[in-house]
């Protein structure tokens, strides 16, 4: 069994819900143990970068200093935290007088899309896959910052990448291409500038019902809130109607495997899922 | 460069060679939010060269920003624009010049007091405390209706975490004190 450390974050103990609960209902099938960072605190998000510097890196830092003491390979689910880690983890390797905690950065931060696609998990989730997800067609949405900054996510594919795609093949699904897979959805201006989060996530919606794809699927929480709150008004102001739903990678592998909790993490999103998945008689 | 001008700042203070840029546009041209802004990237990068510091610091473009890094790996000069744009929010928010958006700046700062007095982001007190600065109860007010009903929406913050630490990291940033 391998044990990780787990930060979940802020968003997945509220708004993000299903997420959490589906990457400890996969997890557990795949027999990778998550233990939640002790004592875990906010990593600042974009209010902490947009403020001050050391501010963001202490934020951040502080967390990273628990999970080296704890000495695991440390899980992030949002990719929002997982940018302010790796930033941090950056700013305090060439910079240590900048943090008031130790970090010698000696753990690997994983954003959990990554982790999942790894060669060792996919083989394993490929044992695994008893409900192959045939006849669904998705759109992989990576958004921001699952590949940029390149240098500190370390993914060469930045402006077309493929990973999920792939994780989405194997799974059954038909994952379709589009042009948008990491465009920005507005992201913290949602509840300052909701209207360029409307433009730029209406523009996301568009072009997947384009595709003609059943569901986007996301691995960002702010990216699926985004996405999944705001359909009905989105749809007025474009003179268009939109029901697509908003999937977390996750909770598509557990459909999968066959997860038994599946329907219960479907049930908290905005945009019903369960409704296309049992036209497909995927549920 | 003068040393004490405002493009040396910005410089210094975000590690980037503003100076490089050479007004290709490809930041603007690859910005989503490009057209929401009062100055466009490439306009912002030509005002700190020039050391239009007030144009600069008053500006919109700098909270419109969303860091989402698009600019910063398509600049031919290596420019990471999105960390230059961090630090001139830095930098504004120290100088006293009114800001271009006014509730951005307001959204991080009540956004920075719940981590300080929670240790953790609690979405529905930031969300009420937010509302109260802006008197804007009304909008939204459905969608959290119905957010609620899907299990969305904790109502009951997490136990405090990281005492001693959070009130140190915030305790050392609000005097200013730099390491």
């Amino acid at each position: 069994m391998k044990i990780v450390s787990y930060y979940p974050g802020c968003s997945l103990h509220g708004t993000a819900k299903e997420y959490d609960e589906s990457i400890r209902g996969v997890a557990e099938i795949l027999g990778i143990e998550l233990h939640e960072l002790e004592d875990w605190t906010c990593c600042g998000a974009t209010s902490a970068h947009s403020t001050d510097e050391e501010l963001a890196i202490n934020l951040a830092g502080r967390n990273l200093a628990i999970a080296e003491k704890e000495n695991r390979e440390l899980l992030v689910p949002c990719v929002a935290c997982y940018n302010r880690f790796k930033v941090a983890e950056k700013e305090v390797k060439e910079h240590p007088e900048k943090s008031r905690f130790l970090y010698k950065g000696d753990i690997p931060i994983r954003y959990s899309l990554d982790f999942f696609c790894e060669d060792s998990i996919l083989k394993e989730l490929e044992k695994k896959i008893s409900k192959p997800l045939k006849g669904l067609k998705v759109v992989c949405y990576y958004g921001c910052l699952t590949v940029r900054p390149p240098d500190l996510t370390g993914i060469k594919q930045y402006e077309n990448p493929e990973h999920m795609d792939n994780l989405m093949s194997l799974l059954g699904a038909e994952p379709i291409q589009w042009s948008y897979k990491t465009d920005c959805c507005g992201a913290s201006l949602v509840l300052t500038r909701t209207d360029i989060v409307k433009r730029l996530s209406g523009r996301l919606l568009l072009m997947a019902k384009e595709a003609e794809a059943d569901c986007i699927v996301t691995g960002c929480p702010m990216c699926q809130a985004n996405l999944d709150t705001r359909q009905d008004e989105i749809g007025k102001q474009l003179g268009d109607h939109f029901e697509i739903p908003i999937l977390y990678f996750t909770e598509l592998i557990g459909l999968a495997i066959g997860h038994k909790d599946v329907k219960k993490w479907l049930g908290h999103h905005m945009i019903n899922p369960i409704k296309i998945l049992s036209t497909k008689g995927l549920i | 460069m003068n040393k004490s001008s405002f493009l040396s700042e910005v410089v210094q203070a975000s590690g980037q060679t503003i100076q490089a840029c050479y007004q290709c546009q490809k930041c603007s041209a690859g910005c989503p939010i490009a057209y929401a802004m009062d100055i466009l990237p490439n306009q912002l990068l030509r005002h700190i060269q020039y050391n239009h510091r007030e144009k600069v610091l008053g500006s919109k473009t700098i909270w419109l920003c969303a860091s989402c890094y698009t600019c910063s790996v398509r600049c031919p000069n290596n420019i990471d624009i999105a960390k230059v744009m961090d630090t001139l929010r830095a930098m504004a928010i120290r100088s006293g010049i009114q800001a271009g958006e006014k509730d951005i700046p307001l959204f991080h700062s009540v956004f920075l007091n719940n981590i300080k007095s929670k240790g953790r982001i609690h979405e529905l007190s930031l969300l009420l405390q937010f509302k109260s600065k802006t008197k804007d109860f009304f909008k939204d007010a459905q969608l959290g209706w119905k957010m609620f009903k899907k299990g969305k929406i904790k109502i009951f913050p997490s136990k405090f975490g990281g005492g001693k630490d959070i009130k140190e990291i915030f305790n050392s940033f609000e005097k200013g004190e730099r390491r």
